[in-house]
């Protein structure tokens, strides 16, 4: 009877929304513990507790502080553009969520499986700086301005290099879709199949373009406390600071998540003989995340020419050459299919 | 009405409406950010077309960059409202005419139209069957015009080369980070420890 009803257009939609739901739901809980987890790591490594006393060992901080965003008064400085400046984080948030559509956590479990799904995850981030130049813009503030000028200038070109590392593993995989590229990194080694091998040099770039693209420290320049108050956030308060943030978290899970399904094989088990499954990228994303969470507590901010020089003089030739490379060692598959994964029918 | 009629109509209502509101819009950048809509409305009706790589490659490059450039140079724009206003009045005789023009010119060409026999069935030139449409762009573009390709992508280096030679110039008035320098000092030589006693100073 379950299967009929599935199977008419009503059953259809509805299983449709339920599927997005429980997507959304995963990266909302997901971000309650990220933000969390960042600020106990980066406790923990400067010697502090962090959290600690809201629900079990802080667990339900981040629920106490949402309610707070929430219920606090919104505060709308004089003279704002207030369409564009309600838009911009609405914008962010949305933009941010709408990205996990294409993104596979175990065989077949994916809302959208469309074959330029790298290319939408790509345009939807992409989209994501809007939020940020109309949030700078519309404030009217020259604080909230100069970050968002800053912001957006370092996601465009950090973009760039993000973009041709993606096409290195496009072009040992021939495909754009999420699934082919996780499937032709399976095989009899473990994690020695993935790609993260192959494209070692690539997978340092990525992790870095990773943390600039989604203004995290060491390349929080939009935000620089010391220079700029809070960035393009200066003049938000109460919920629509909320969606900025979790929007911030969300894209930073999302790279987590990008950087499991390109490089570190997504839901394929590192040993082989273990079964496959969405606990392996879940726990991939996690591992990222503690990453993305060290490298703010450790590393220092960067100065802003230093971070442009290193986008245009140092990551985009790196990249630019690394296509070329994998281009020519794909083509004459060199080492076999250590490249050239098409050739394995994926 | 299936669902894809239904996604067409909204997709075409948003592109047309915000295209509307690009040129009604008094605030110029508001008016960027409505052309910003109309770009992702057009891309919404490429994805219903099947060209969803060309529908990606849209919103990546004209919305995520060029659009991005626009309003960076909208907002950084110092523009007198009142005066431009002002002048709207002078201007509105000859811009009318154009507009007429315009609009003839445009009944006139499509007053003409003639359609070639089949060619309704030839306008949505799917991609070869079995194929998604990314490859079989890949294939045409890289195999069948290679050269022309290759010459377009000449000619836009030649335009970079060109635009940053008619824009560069060395300041010497200006304090520049050397990188390499500053990387390779050595913390010995940079600083110096003094032991500084109370009340003294250095």
């Amino acid at each position: 009877m379950m299967d009929g009803f599935l199977n008419t257009g009503l059953g259809t939609a509805v299983l449709i929304l339920a599927q997005s739901l429980g997507v959304i739901a995963f990266v909302m809980l997901s971000l309650l513990f990220l933000v969390y987890a960042d600020r106990k790591i980066w406790a923990a490594v400067q010697l502090r507790r962090g959290p600690n006393v809201v629900g079990p060992w802080g667990l339900l901080q981040t629920v106490a502080d949402a309610l707070k965003y929430v219920v606090k008064e919104i505060v709308i400085p004089a003279g704002v553009d207030r369409p564009v400046f309600f838009l911009a984080p609405m914008l962010s948030f949305v933009l941010a969520v709408l990205a996990w559509a294409v993104i596979p956590f175990h065989p077949g479990w994916v809302l959208a499986d469309i074959n330029v799904a790298i290319l939408f995850v790509f345009a939807v981030s992409s989209l994501e700086v809007y939020g940020v130049i109309m949030g700078g813009w519309a404030s009217n503030s020259k604080y909230a301005f100069l970050g968002s000028l800053r912001s957006a200038a370092q996601m465009i070109s950090y973009e760039v290099s993000l973009g041709l590392i993606i096409i290195g593993i496009i072009i040992s995989t021939g495909s754009m879709n999420f699934s082919a590229i996780v499937a032709a990194q399976d095989g009899n080694w473990g994690l020695f199949n993935w790609y993260w091998l192959p494209h070692l040099p690539m997978v340092v770039l990525f992790f870095v373009s990773a943390l600039a693209e989604t203004n995290r420290p060491p390349f929080d320049l939009p935000e620089a406390e010391s220079e700029l108050v809070a960035g393009f956030m200066v003049e938000y308060s109460s919920t629509p600071y909320l969606l900025f943030m979790a929007g911030e978290y969300i894209a930073i899970f999302l790279m987590c998540a990008l950087l499991s399904l390109l490089f570190f094989g997504g839901w394929l088990s590192p040993i082989p003989g273990l079964p496959d499954g969405w606990w392996w990228m879940v726990a991939k994303m996690w591992v990222f995340f503690f990453l993305f969470a060290m490298v703010k507590a450790i590393v220092p901010r960067y100065r802003y020419d230093q971070l442009m020089r290193i986008g245009w003089k140092v990551f985009l030739p790196l990249s630019l050459a690394w296509v070329v490379i994998v281009a020519f060692l794909a083509k004459f598959e060199i080492l076999g299919a250590f490249w050239a994964r098409f050739t394995l029918g994926g | 009405m299936t669902v894809a009629d239904v996604a067409f109509y909204a997709f075409a209502l948003v592109t047309v409406a915000s295209g509307l509101m690009v040129t009604l819009s008094r605030n110029p950048v508001h008016a960027v950010l409505w052309l910003i809509l109309a770009f992702i409305g057009a891309s919404g009706l490429m994805v219903l077309m099947g060209a969803e790589f060309v529908a990606m490659l849209l919103l990546i490059v004209y919305v995520g960059a060029v659009a991005v450039l626009f309003l960076f140079v909208v907002m950084m724009l110092d523009i007198d409202f009142a005066a431009l206003k002002g002048q709207i009045t002078h201007a509105m005789p000859l811009a009318l005419l154009v507009g007429v023009v315009l609009l003839l010119e445009l009944g006139l060409g499509i007053g003409a139209w003639v359609e070639a026999d089949g060619a309704m069935s030839l306008r949505d030139a799917p991609a070869p069957h079995g194929m998604d449409n990314a490859r079989a762009l890949g294939l045409i573009l890289y195999d069948k015009y290679i050269y022309l390709f290759q010459a377009a992508g000449l000619i836009l280096l030649v335009a970079m080369i060109g635009a940053i030679v008619l824009t560069l110039r060395h300041r010497k008035d200006v304090k520049r980070q050397n990188v390499l320098q500053q990387m390779w000092r050595d913390p010995a030589k940079a600083m110096e420890l003094k032991d500084v006693k109370p009340g003294q100073g250095l």
